[in-house]
């Protein structure tokens, strides 16, 4: 830890995130989101009320949604963190975000990469959930634009197709309800 | 982006280390275990510590254990979303894990903890308000004011409890420890608060609530019910926790204790008292949860108006106790109103 006589107070971090070990001299005072963001270029974690009212800026650590506005990197060593750019694998999109694209589930899109985190730590954990499970897993992620249906419609979706319990296509989507 | 200010930060590995370090840190020094209330205030520059002592390395302060029987023992930064899905707390101190699984949300509930729910800043919409929102309003006597905006005339500060787990906690007779530099004491959790919107704590800043004891839970039952506008993010505009000890469908022993209607939970003895050797009718309900609202005396400093929060406490007190006596169809633990 550097710290000169009016310089805030600096640590070196390592992180891991992506699968990838990252490392970043930041002042300790920046948040998760700060450093994801500014330190590491990953823009993909967005900021939103930064006061952990809204859910936008969830990045999972160790699996588990939290919102990176509010976590310290400091306290975060060791642990891994998935953003929304280490959802796709090999070029190719996470089932969850096809299913966003195919059914319009995010429209200005500022919300969708923390749903999208959160969906896919719920399907970690309960491959097949129900509507109301979904809900409840959601409820800290607000949307201004959609009415959340698609949203709904979209991880049930994903689902069934990580599950292999529907056919590929969007049509399908109706009745996978 | 709204940042914090800059401050040193200590990450000790023990609860003695961490009690050293928050002695040496003097006037300027705060705890932080989850963060999701103290950084927003420091966003807001409602806090300005200029040392954190953080508590996320003390494993020694996580996890739960004992048992019914013999009493259960909380670890203060145990997460909010561990107390809420704990089988052996939903079994037996089911009001404390519903009400953990209510606060906030699921985000904040992976972060937050148990302690920092229990000592979480009283709230008032004239504080928790952006620096320029609150500069706008010539500021309040709890951060940068001098007099009450809520209660003008008034010499205290009327911000309001806003925890989930206090009036539950307080309601099953939980016990907190407190460790310090200089020695460390247990007491009952009611003594940890204060009516009073500013030293809304008993503890001194530099103890560390490391502990939370729950007493043997056999006999008991207990349920918490919440009143906030969203299903989400809200904090309780109403808390209402309640525990029973029935003995043959008679009740032997009772306490009720409202949250979000004072600057600290606010026990209603009266009606408790009332309780007692009687059996759970419909028309000792009635009574006991007019007796209960009698305690609670919102002001018009949170989300509803405050007569409607008042009127609130005599119906979610006959609701708890109708869902204890196994009247009221399971239902919600919650109410959203639009």
């Amino acid at each position: 830890m550097n710290r000169g006589p009016d310089e805030p107070m600096k640590a070196r971090i390592e992180l891991t995130v992506n699968g990838e070990r990252r490392e970043a001299l930041v002042p300790v005072h920046k948040t998760l989101l700060e450093v994801l963001r500014e330190d590491l270029d990953l823009t993909g974690t967005k900021h939103g009320c930064e006061l952990g009212e809204c859910g936008t800026c969830t990045v999972l650590v160790d699996g588990e949604p939290v919102l990176s506005c509010l976590a310290l990197p400091a306290e975060l060593e060791g642990r891994e963190i998935l953003t929304v750019e280490g959802l796709a694998q090999g070029g190719r999109l996470h089932p969850l975000q096809r299913a966003f694209a195919e059914l319009g589930a995010a429209q200005c899109g500022y919300c969708t990469p923390g749903i999208l985190l959160v969906a896919r730590a719920l399907l970690e954990a309960t491959p097949v959930p129900t509507r109301e499970q979904v809900r409840v897993a959601l409820a800290g992620n607000i949307c201004r634009c959609t009415g959340y249906t698609k949203i709904l419609d979209a991880v049930e979706l994903a689902a069934l197709r990580m599950a292999g319990r529907t056919p590929v296509a969007t049509a399908a989507a109706g009745s996978a309800r | 982006m709204m940042r914090l200010p800059p401050f040193l930060y200590v990450s000790p590995r023990t609860v003695a280390e961490a009690a050293k370090a928050v002695a040496e840190a003097g006037p300027g020094g705060m705890l932080v275990a989850g963060g999701t209330d103290l950084y927003p205030n420091m966003k807001r520059r409602q806090f300005e510590p200029t040392t954190l002592v953080g508590l996320a390395a003390v494993r020694e302060l996580r996890g739960v254990r004992g048992s019914a029987r013999e009493g259960v023992t909380l670890g203060a930064t145990t997460i909010l979303s561990a107390v809420a899905t704990h089988p052996d707390l939903l079994r037996h101190y089911p009001a404390l894990a519903t009400a953990a699984g209510l606060v906030s949300s699921p985000q904040l509930r992976n972060m937050g903890t148990l302690g920092g729910n229990v000592c979480v800043d009283t709230r008032c919409n004239y504080y928790n308000q952006p620096y320029p929102w609150r500069k706008a309003v010539g500021f309040c006597m709890k951060k940068d004011g001098d007099i009450c905006l809520v209660a003008p005339g008034s010499r205290r500060c009327w911000a309001v409890s806003s925890s989930d787990t206090a009036p539950v906690l307080w309601s099953l007779g939980a016990r907190v420890r407190l460790v310090s530099a200089s020695g460390e004491r247990t007491i009952p959790i009611d003594a940890l608060f204060r009516d009073d919107g500013i030293e809304y704590l008993a503890k001194r800043p530099d103890e560390i609530l490391t502990e939370i004891v729950l007493p043997p839970a056999e006999g008991w039952a207990s349920t918490y019910l919440k009143l906030r506008r969203r299903g989400s993010f809200d904090f309780p505009e109403l808390g209402v926790a309640v525990a029973l000890r029935l003995e043959d469908a008679t009740v032997a022993q009772a306490r009720i204790v409202l949250g979000a209607v004072a600057s600290q939970p606010r026990p209603a003895t009266k009606a408790a008292r009332a309780l007692v050797g009687q059996r759970l009718t419909p028309d000792v309900i009635a009574h006991v949860a007019d007796l209960a609202a009698g305690p609670a005396r919102p002001l018009d400093n949170t989300d509803f108006t405050h007569p409607y929060r008042k009127k609130m406490t005599r119906v979610f007190v006959a609701r708890a106790l109708g869902r204890l006596a196994g009247l009221e169809r399971a239902g919600r633990d919650e109410e959203e109103l639009a």
